[in-house]
This record gives structure tokens, C-alpha cells and sequence, in this order.
């Protein structure tokens, strides 16, 4: 009722306005001219690809930078936080996609970091306790035990707590990063439900994601992003998708999903009941030349560790592994790279990449055979392999000597994919390759990897997006607790199935 | 906008980043000549000399140290090593041995000593600084047991002593022999560094050991050769301190460590790994080296220069964290 009152009392001062941001880093120009406004509880997402300046936007409303030119307006006053400790107290939060919580602190003392009610330094512990627990109720997650650490909890939890950090004080705005990256179906549902909690409140939310389904079912009204500019803003409602990623890529996207012809060949990679230390269980699958194999799955179901333990980066404690017919269970990397078998990692920073060397050194790391002379590596080489990689995979930077820090999230992608091409694989393991990346670099991973598998080599793609899985597989298997389903041919699989087949609906094909 | 600005900006960011080092260098000097009275004597070709010779014992343990750290470790045990290297050196020409047998021993007794961090750092995955930590502690001692807490002294005539020895002390040349070791040693150890795939696993390691590991490197291997060969080179900067002295000491180098250290780290290394350069290390080391040779012809008491020193190395990398900021975008 009062919420009601003030919504209708301050309609037409918007919640938060920008006009004209412009940010430039040296000769960059991130943002070129942002402008949108979102209203009081409104939920309004910011949609654009990796590099459209989306993260500068959320650095200057969080006060990590300041706009070169333009107006940010909060309640119709000019808003320009020095730090992001003062655009706390002036009620924006930010929710960021890797979480920023104290690991080792508990639940309690996270919630109110920063923000503790204290007297001349004195904490008062009962006042904290009340806040935290207040916080956690009107995200109706009492069951959360404030006295746990951080680190115990499931990142959905910790997601949770981070969230009700952002409520202590009179949060007005908060900016959620890509909240759902990292959370399984049923913790999104429940986001989205707190989400639809938070906008009754009259609390206004900035959201960020490249789910555009997800914008779909959240969202009051969106804006574009392109290169630093706001090319298009309105109500979800009446908008619709091939659009909003016309607008996103600046270009039509004829066909997402291409199919190149290509047929399967001779077996190249088996598993026989293959099992880690702890996951996975039993997966058994055959990859043949010219074939891209699907395995889908929950979060935490044991993909990414049947990947590794095959690539020898985690240790195998049963099952057989067969390379091109010839038993080859217990390998290292380096045993695997050399039989023309590579790895992309899922957390393309803290393992894909060399984050502060520069692309070359990334692209180039596991073959230097071709760039050396007499056993010395050849700077001009090198450089050039690497540019031609860079043409060829469309990569957008400005030098080969450029540290890979420095390139959007797709960029960086490519660049790791790259190095399996330069390394001259012809199995390719990949672990979520187009998670956290723009529509129009997931479109170009796609099209590789029908490239690559009309040239014959042979692809295992797992992923948690179902659509892509069933665009670009041949076959796909379910992974649910460890164990792998029967591979099928993808047109036997619906989105329906392998959902149910994941939650371990179906009766899987081996127990 | 036009598109090659950025890419301009680029080099301008890369020249500054390798000559960084150089222009602090410059700079040192060009302080120190604005004293009327230092300024004839300062840049003398003899003057040279004796920074260049003071320079040498840091400047080879710096080589060693721009590789640990560049692979992401540290060594505090090289003052320590460097004691008991010279130690032993000395004893072993005592005892009777000839020259040619007491580098060699002396050298791979040093090798060893890396071989032996190497080992228990990579063998049993423990931070670097507490092992190497722990070792700077056994090998003081043990330098001190062996040469009965005395030191041990060479015959004069001995011909190692003439490693760095300093004939005609006031022309620049002929340099000596020490000098021209090292500055061979760095050529080798920087294009082992830049050139070869050993050296680029090394960065590799230091930028993302993860990354190393999936892309075939051997991190364990890698690390206990990089302890070992840095160890050859510390067993020759031993040899290089019994020269100088003409005698082994078991307390001499003390705080050796932290210098080479500094001398890294003002010619640019990273602390947390993945980035430095045999050239910017040399050159710190002679930032370090020119400081305490200006700072005793102004007549600068040696508290000063500790001062002096430490502050240097502050702003040294407080423009590196400075320039990396402005780097990222």
C-alpha cells in the first residue's frame, strides 16, 4: 500500500537516469553515449554482447570509475559515487557474477560486512544478529544457519547471502551480473522468485545476462548495448528475440546453429566404464572421427571430472580408456596433447588462460615445434602464427603481443579454443566453451565446431544449455550423479528428455 | 576514429615497459652528477669498474632468482648458500684440490643445494618461502660447522683470486674476469629465458601453474630444474665471494638474498609470478650497485644509503603496480 503510494508519488522522477556516459581507457573507448532509465520496481535488463561495455557501465554506478562525460541521476539528483562504499550508502548495490563474500567468515558476519552497527568501534552483536536474520527473512531463506561459514554453503546459499548483503540499508537499486551462470534450474527459479520480491518492495533491479529467455520471463523493459552505445530500449513484453540479437550484433544472425556436412568414421576415443575418485561413477561412450558429442547435465554431475580424468588431470581409479582402438587408460596432459587429444577448461581464468601473458604466449604454448630454429623460438614466427589465428578465428585485439587480460570474455574464448587448433588436435574435450560469452562469438564456436568435425576431427561438448547441445550434436549422452546415459542420436532427445533424464527422472542405461 | 592510435599507444605502453628499468638507471646517475665535487670522480672509468665488479655477485644470483621468480617462487636461501659455497670452495684449496676441480665441485655443490629446494618444494607441494626459509637457516649453520666458525683462508696466490681482481683500478679496462662471466652468463640465461621452450614454461608456471598443467608442462620437473640451475649459479657467485675476500667466511652474505631480490624486482619481475626479464634484473642490480657508490662519494653515512635503498625500491614498484593499472583496461 505505502509502496504503492510512493511508486505513484515518484513515477515521473525515474529510480536511476543516465544520459550521454561516455568512459574511455587511454584510446579505448568502452562507452561511447549509455542512456536508459529505470523506474521505480522495475526490473529493466541490460542486454548486449561481451565487450559492449556493459561492466564499465555496472564500475561507474558502483563508483570503481568515473564517467568522462555524461549525467547519472539517482531520484532526479546528480549521482557520481566516489567509491563503492559511498554508492552503497547512497542505496545502489551490486551483485557481481563471481561473488565477493569473505569465505572463511560466517553467514552472519558477511551479510553485514562492512556495514556492522557499532558504537565508537564496540560491535553490537545481538543488533547484527537481528539484521542478518531480518534480511534472510524477507528473502523468505530463514533456513540459511547465520553462524555457518560462507565457504560450507552451495553457491546458490552463498548467491543468497550476497543478495541479502545488498538489502542492509535503503537499498533503492541493485544490479545483479549474470546472476544464473553458475546456478542449477531449481536455484534459478528461486532467484527469480526473490527477484519478484525485491520489485514488490519498490527496490528497482539493473539486470545483466545473456540468457535472453531469462530476460524474457524477468524483465519490465530492456536496453541494447552495442560498442559502448544504447542502441535500443523498450518493454520486454513487446519486443521479440531474432531483434533484440539483431540489435545486439549490429548484423541479422541468419542461422545460429549451422550444420556442415560431415559423416562418422573410425572410432578415436572409448570409455569403458570409466570412474574418478569420487565422480565419475561409470560413463562408457564412443567418439568417432567426424562426430560432436553431447553430454548434458547438471551443475555438479560429474562432466567436467570424466573430462578430466580422461585428460589425466584427475586420477582414474577404474575403467579403461581407448585411443584410436589401443588401450591408454592412465596418461598425463602432456602424454594426451601429444596423441592430438586437448582440453578446454570450463573457468577460462583461473585455468584456461595465462591472464597476464600476452596472446601469442597463450595461443602457442603447447607447440613450438613450428616456430623454432634450431631448438630457439622465433619471435617473428610466433607473431605471425598468432595473427593468422587471430584472422582466422575473428579474434579482436589490437597486437599478438597483447596481454589476453585485456580482451572481452569472448575474445578470450577463442584464444583458448585457439590453441587447440594451433596445437593441431584432433579430439576436442570442451567444458561449457560458450558459457559467459556474447550470441555473437557462441555463434562463431558453433560454426568451428561443425568445421571441425566436417574435417574430421572429433568433438565431446558439454554444456548446460540445452538448446546449443541439441543445435549442434550428433549424439548426446545425459550425465546424472556420476553416471553417463546411453549415448543417442540428438534427434532422439528433446529438451523435455534430457531435463527429466538429468534430474534422474528416466531410468538411465547403466546402473 | 582512427584505427592505428590504439595500436600506437600500445608500443608506447611496451617501450616503457622494457625500458623502465633503464631510464631509473638514468636517472640514478644523472642525480648523483648535480654534486659538483662527485661528478669528475663519478663517472671515471675506473669508478665504473668498481660498480661493476661490486655488481657482480648480486647480478649472478639475480640471475638464478629472475627465473624463480618468475616461475612463481622465491629463494631466501641464498645468502646462506652462498656462505657455505665459499666456504667450501676454500676448503677444498686448503685441503689441496686444483683450481679447475674446486669450480667444479664448488658449482655443483651449489646445484645441489637448488636441486634440494627444488626437490622438497615441488616433491611435497610446500610454499617456497618456508623452505627455502628453513634452508637459509641449515646452510648458515652448516657453513659455520664446516669451516670450525672461522673463516678459512686462501693462499693469496691462489688463482681463482684473480676472478675479481681489479688490475689498472683506474682505467675502465681490463675489466675483470667475473665481470665478463657474468655479463655471458646473463646473455645465455636471457635467451634461455625468451628463446627456448624451457624458458617459456617457466613463465608459463608463474602466470597459471593451472594453465601449465593443462597444456602438458610438467610443473613439478620444471620447478626442481629451475631450483637446481638457479643453485649452479649461486655456487658461482660463491666462488665469486671467496674471490673477492681471498678467504671463506661463514657469516658473509647476510641479507645477500633480500638485495638480489630487490634487484629483481626493481627491474620489473612480478612477485606473484609470470612476468620479468633477465636484462631489467641486471639493470636493477646496477641501480643498486650505482646508489651505494654515489651515496659513499657524497659522503652519505651507511644508514643513509639503507634509507636511500629502501626507498627506491618502494617507488620502483609502486610505478610498476602504477604503469599496470594504466595498462588495464
Amino acid at each position: 500500500m505505502f509502496d504503492q503510494l510512493m511508486n505513484a508519488a515518484t513515477f515521473t522522477v525515474p529510480r536511476l537516469r543516465m544520459s550521454g556516459v561516455r568512459k574511455s581507457f587511454g584510446a579505448t573507448r568502452a562507452l561511447k553515449n549509455v542512456s536508459f532509465e529505470v523506474a521505480p520496481g522495475e526490473v529493466h535488463v541490460l542486454i548486449g554482447e561481451n565487450g559492449a561495455g556493459k561492466s564499465t557501465l555496472m564500475k561507474i554506478l558502483s563508483g570503481a570509475h568515473r564517467p568522462d562525460a555524461g549525467a547519472v541521476e539517482l531520484e532526479g539528483k546528480p549521482f557520481v559515487p566516489a567509491n563503492p562504499l559511498h554508492a552503497r550508502r547512497s542505496g545502489v548495490a551490486m551483485i557481481y557474477q563471481e561473488l565477493t563474500l569473505a569465505p572463511h567468515l560466517s553467514v552472519e558476519e558477511n551479510i553485514l560486512l562492512g556495514e556492522e552497527p557499532a558504537r565508537f568501534g564496540w560491535l553490537n552483536r545481538s543488533r547484527r544478529r537481528e539484521l542478518a536474520r531480518q534480511a534472510l527473512a524477507e528473502l523468505h531463506h530463514q533456513n540459511i544457519p547465520l553462524d555457518a561459514t560462507v565457504n560450507s554453503r552451495s553457491i546458490a546459499e552463498q548467491q543468497i547471502v550476497e543478495i541479502a548483503r545488498a538489502l542492509i540499508g535503503q537499498t533503492k537499486v541493485v544490479i545483479m551480473d549474470e546472476p544464473t551462470s553458475s546456478l542449477t534450474q531449481a536455484d534459478t527459479e528461486n532467484l527469480f522468485a526473490i527477484i519478484g520480491r525485491l520489485r514488490q518492495r519498490g527496490v528497482s533491479i539493473i539486470y545483466i545476462s545473456h540468457f535472453l529467455e531469462e530476460c524474457q520471463r524477468i524483465a519490465d523493459r530492456f536496453t541494447v548495448l552495442r560498442d559502448g552505445e544504447s542502441v535500443a530500449t523498450g518493454d520486454m513484453a513487446k519486443a521479440d528475440l531474432p531483434q533484440i540479437i539483431q540489435w545486439m550484433v549490429g548484423r541479422p544472425i541468419g542461422e545460429i546453429y549451422p550444420r556442415f556436412p560431415h559423416h562418422r568414421g573410425k572410432p578415436v576415443l572409448e570409455w569403458r566404464a570409466l570412474a574418478g575418485r569420487s565422480k565419475p561413477q561409470a560413463a562408457s561412450l564412443t567418439l568417432h572421427e567426424g562426430e560432436i558429442l553431447g553430454i548434458a547435465g547438471l551443475v555438479g554431475a560429474g562432466r567436467t571430472e570424466s573430462l578430466r580424468a580422461c585428460f589425466g588431470l584427475e586420477c582414474i581409479r577404474s575403467g579403461v580408456v581407448l585411443v584410436r582402438s589401443s588401450e591408454a587408460t592412465h596418461r598425463r596432459p602432456g602424454q594426451r596433447l601429444a596423441g592430438g587429444v586437448g582440453l578446454l577448461s570450463e573457468n577460462r581464468k583461473a585455468e584456461g588462460l595465462m591472464l597476464n601473458r600476452s596472446l601469442a604466449d597463450n595461443l602457442t604454448l603447447t607447440r613450438y615445434g613450428p616456430l623454432s630454429r634450431f631448438g630457439f623460438i622465433q619471435n617473428s614466427r610466433q607473431r605471425q602464427a598468432t595473427r593468422e589465428w587471430m584472422d582466422r578465428l575473428d579474434v579482436r585485439a589490437q597486437d599478438p603481443g597483447q596481454s589476453v587480460s585485456e580482451l572481452s570474455g569472448g575474445n578470450q574464448q577463442k584464444v583458448a579454443l585457439g590453441r587447440l587448433l594451433h596445437h593441431q588436435a584432433s579430439v576436442f574435450l570442451l567444458d561449457e566453451p560458450t558459457r559467459g560469452i556474447d550470441v555473437g562469438s557462441k555463434a562463431q564456436i558453433y560454426k568451428l565446431m561443425g568445421q571441425l568435425a566436417a574435417q574430421g576431427k572429433a568433438i565431446i561438448f558439454v554444456s548446460s544449455y540445452l538448446p546449443e547441445l541439441l543445435g549442434v550434436c550428433d549424439t548426446i549422452g545425459v550425465m546424472c550423479r556420476g553416471v553417463l546415459s546411453e549415448v543417442r542420436l540428438a534427434d532422439q532427445w528433446t529438451e523435455h528428455r534430457i531435463m527429466a533424464a538429468a534430474i534422474g527422472q528416466a531410468s538411465p542405461a547403466a546402473a | 576514429m582512427n584505427p592505428s592510435s590504439p595500436r600506437k599507444a600500445f608500443h608506447v605502453f611496451r617501450l616503457i615497459n622494457v625500458a623502465g628499468p633503464f631510464f631509473g638507471l638514468i636517472l640514478v646517475l644523472g642525480l648523483f652528477s648535480l654534486n659538483s665535487e662527485v661528478r669528475p670522480y663519478l663517472y671515471t672509468g675506473g669508478n665504473f669498474k668498481i660498480i661493476l665488479t661490486q655488481t657482480v655477485i648480486v647480478a649472478v644470483g639475480a640471475l638464478g632468482m629472475t627465473m624463480i621468480i618468475v616461475s612463481g617462487g622465491i629463494d631466501l636461501s641464498v645468502g646462506s648458500a652462498v656462505a657455505l659455497t665459499s666456504v667450501l670452495g676454500a676448503t677444498l684449496l686448503v685441503k689441496g684440490c686444483s683450481t679447475s676441480a674446486t669450480v667444479v665441485l664448488t658449482v655443483l655443490a651449489g646445484g645441489l643445494i637448488g636441486l634440494v629446494n627444488g626437490l622438497v618444494i615441488a616433491g611435497f607441494r610446500m610454499p617456497p618461502f618456508i623452505v627455502t626459509l628453513g634452508m637459509m637457516g641449515v646452510l648458515r649453520g652448516s657453513a659455520k660447522w664446516l669451516a670450525g666458525n672461522q673463516t678459512v683462508n686462501i693462499p693469496s696466490s691462489a688463482p681463482l683470486n684473480h676472478l675479481m681482481a681489479l688490475v689498472s683500478p683506474t682505467q675502465l679496462f681490463p675489466l675483470p674476469p667475473g665481470v665478463w662471466i657474468a655479463i655471458g652468463l646473463a646473455v645465455v640465461v636471457s635467451v634461455l629465458m625468451r628463446q627456448t621452450v624451457f624458458g617459456r614454461y617457466i613463465f608459463a608456471i608463474g602466470s597459471n601453474e593451472a594453465t601449465a598443467r593443462l597444456c602438458g608442462i610438467r610443473v613439478p620437473l620444471q620447478k626442481v630444474l629451475i631450483y637446481a640451475l638457479a643453485g649452479l649459479l649461486v655456487g658461482l657467485a660463491g666462488l665469486m665471494q671467496l674471490s673477492r675476500l681471498t678467504q671463506g667466511d661463514p657469516t658473509v652474505a647476510i641479507g645477500l638474498e633480500l638485495d638480489i631480490i630487490a634487484a629483481v624486482v626493481i627491474g620489473g619481475a612480478s612477485l606473484n609470478g609470470g612476468t620479468g626479464s633477465i636484462l631489467g634484473s641486471m639493470t636493477g642490480a646496477l641501480i643498486m650497485a650505482v646508489l651505494r657508490n654515489g651515496s659513499n662519494q657524497m659522503g652519505w653515512q651507511n644508514f643513509t644509503q639503507e634509507i636511500i635503498i629502501g626507498i627506491v625500491i618502494i617507488i620502483a614498484v609502486g610505478l610498476d603496480q602504477f604503469r599496470q593499472s594504466r595498462l588495464r583496461t
